[in-house]
């Protein structure tokens, strides 16, 4: 359940936010979550309702977004989907490929009152 | 965090050293004070002079109470646009939320090379023979290299007491709650265990192939233990971590004969999420294989 961790990272995060803009809470907040960054967007949700009673977040609504996961061939150079690590590159078939999309794990934008 | 023992108010986070455990009474939900005095008094028969001695030490924190200090070393990664909004005022930060761990394990990372201390992040599902991975490692080269090892797990000192066993200086982290080690865990391990320089420092993650694929901790390689007691497809089930790794070392191998796991089918789905995969099939009972991995070590150090 490292979703927890992830959780609490974004709640220091969102409070640095706040004091520095000198706020009182966050109203909304989005979050970008590649499907290859090893998280679970379920999970993550579940663990910000436990993590974020009595901080800056409770109240804030919790928008996450998806971002596809994409490769690009180092045989071929083709750019392609790839959710799930291990598809090979349509083209060519290669399994040569690097990740050039969906590891992204962050935070957007905040809005404070 | 508490100054005596380096534990963690309410994630009760522990870092202890074989044969130095101190057990807590005091309660860490709440602050607390600590305090100390010392006086004496002595005397010189030959001098004839006499002094007296008082020290006072008193030392008090709440762990509701503090202050937060933030390393902003990270500000020049986020980029602040603001606009006017029903929400409120919009911040765009685009700020990795990862940031303060992969800052903390950069900063493990140099004061290693500074060292030429080669750092290994041991990973691998529960019961595929870490520890005895290490203990035989450590028993036929010990004499060759230098080793340093933190044990990871959420509790007892069990990994740690039998590498200790082995004179090798050791600490053992124990998590509680949490599924993996993080940079900051590994950063206060290390200082306490005053790593010596030009050494191999082996840090046996907590047993999960899921949560610490995420966490960099400064390694210079993560090493990924699988054993042919379970299944082959492992690499694909679990392909974020299989995807971080740098070495794959498959265990048990004496076991082939008994079990379905096809090492080649194994490799395939391994190589599939990462091409770049080194591996060493060895059974750490029978100490088959196990030179090549030696072989790699002493060279990579």
């Amino acid at each position: 359940m490292h979703e927890l961790s992830i959780a609490t990272n974004i709640i220091e995060i969102a409070e640095e936010f706040v004091t520095k803009n000198k706020g009182s809470h966050i109203s909304k907040i989005e979050i970008e979550v590649g499907e290859l960054s090893g998280i679970v967007i379920d999970s993550l949700n579940f663990a910000m309702e436990l993590a974020v009673k009595e901080t800056v977040l409770e109240r804030a609504e919790f928008v996450i977004t998806s971002i596809e996961g994409k490769s690009k061939c180092n045989k071929c150079g083709n750019e392609f989907s790839n959710s799930d690590w291990y598809t090979p590159c349509p083209k060519c078939l290669s399994m040569d490929f690097e990740i050039i999309a969906g590891k992204e794990l962050r935070i957007k934008s905040i809005f404070i009152d | 965090m508490c100054d005596t023992c380096g534990c963690e108010g309410d994630s009760k986070i522990t870092y202890n050293k074989p044969g130095e455990e101190h057990t807590h009474d005091h309660d860490h939900g709440h602050g607390h004070t600590h305090s100390y005095t010392h006086d004496h008094d002595h005397q010189h028969d030959t001098d004839k002079h006499a002094h007296d001695h008082k020290h006072e030490y008193s030392h008090e924190h709440s762990h509701h109470d503090h202050d937060h200090e933030h390393d902003h070393a990270h500000e020049h990664h986020t980029h602040e646009k603001e606009h006017d909004h029903p929400h409120g005022k919009e911040i765009k930060i685009e700020h990795d939320i990862l940031n303060k761990n992969n800052a903390l394990a950069e900063r493990n990372r140099g004061y290693f090379e500074a060292k030429n201390v080669f750092a290994l992040n041991l990973v691998s599902s529960p019961g595929s023979g870490k520890t005895s991975l290490l203990e035989r490692t450590i028993k036929e080269l010990g004499s060759e290299l230098n080793f340093y090892v933190v044990e990871g797990d959420q509790q007892t000192m069990n990994d740690a007491n039998r590498i200790a066993a082995l004179k090798v200086p050791v600490i053992q982290i124990n998590t509680g709650n949490g599924c993996h080690l993080d940079a900051e865990m590994v950063n206060k391990a290390v200082k306490q265990l005053e790593v010596a320089n030009d050494s191999v420092l082996f840090i046996e993650n907590v047993g999960n192939l899921v949560c610490p694929s995420l966490f960099d901790l400064g390694e210079a390689k993560r090493v990924v233990v699988i054993s042919v007691t379970e299944g082959d497809d492992k690499p694909i089930k679990y392909p974020t971590m299989f995807h971080s790794a740098d070495i794959c070392i498959i265990n048990k191998t004496d076991l082939l004969p008994y079990v379905d796991f096809s090492v080649a089918k194994a490799k395939e789905y391994a190589l599939s999420v990462n091409h770049h995969l080194v591996f060493f099939e060895v059974s750490v009972k029978t100490g088959e294989g196990m030179q090549q991995w030696y072989q790699w070590l002493k060279e990579n150090k």
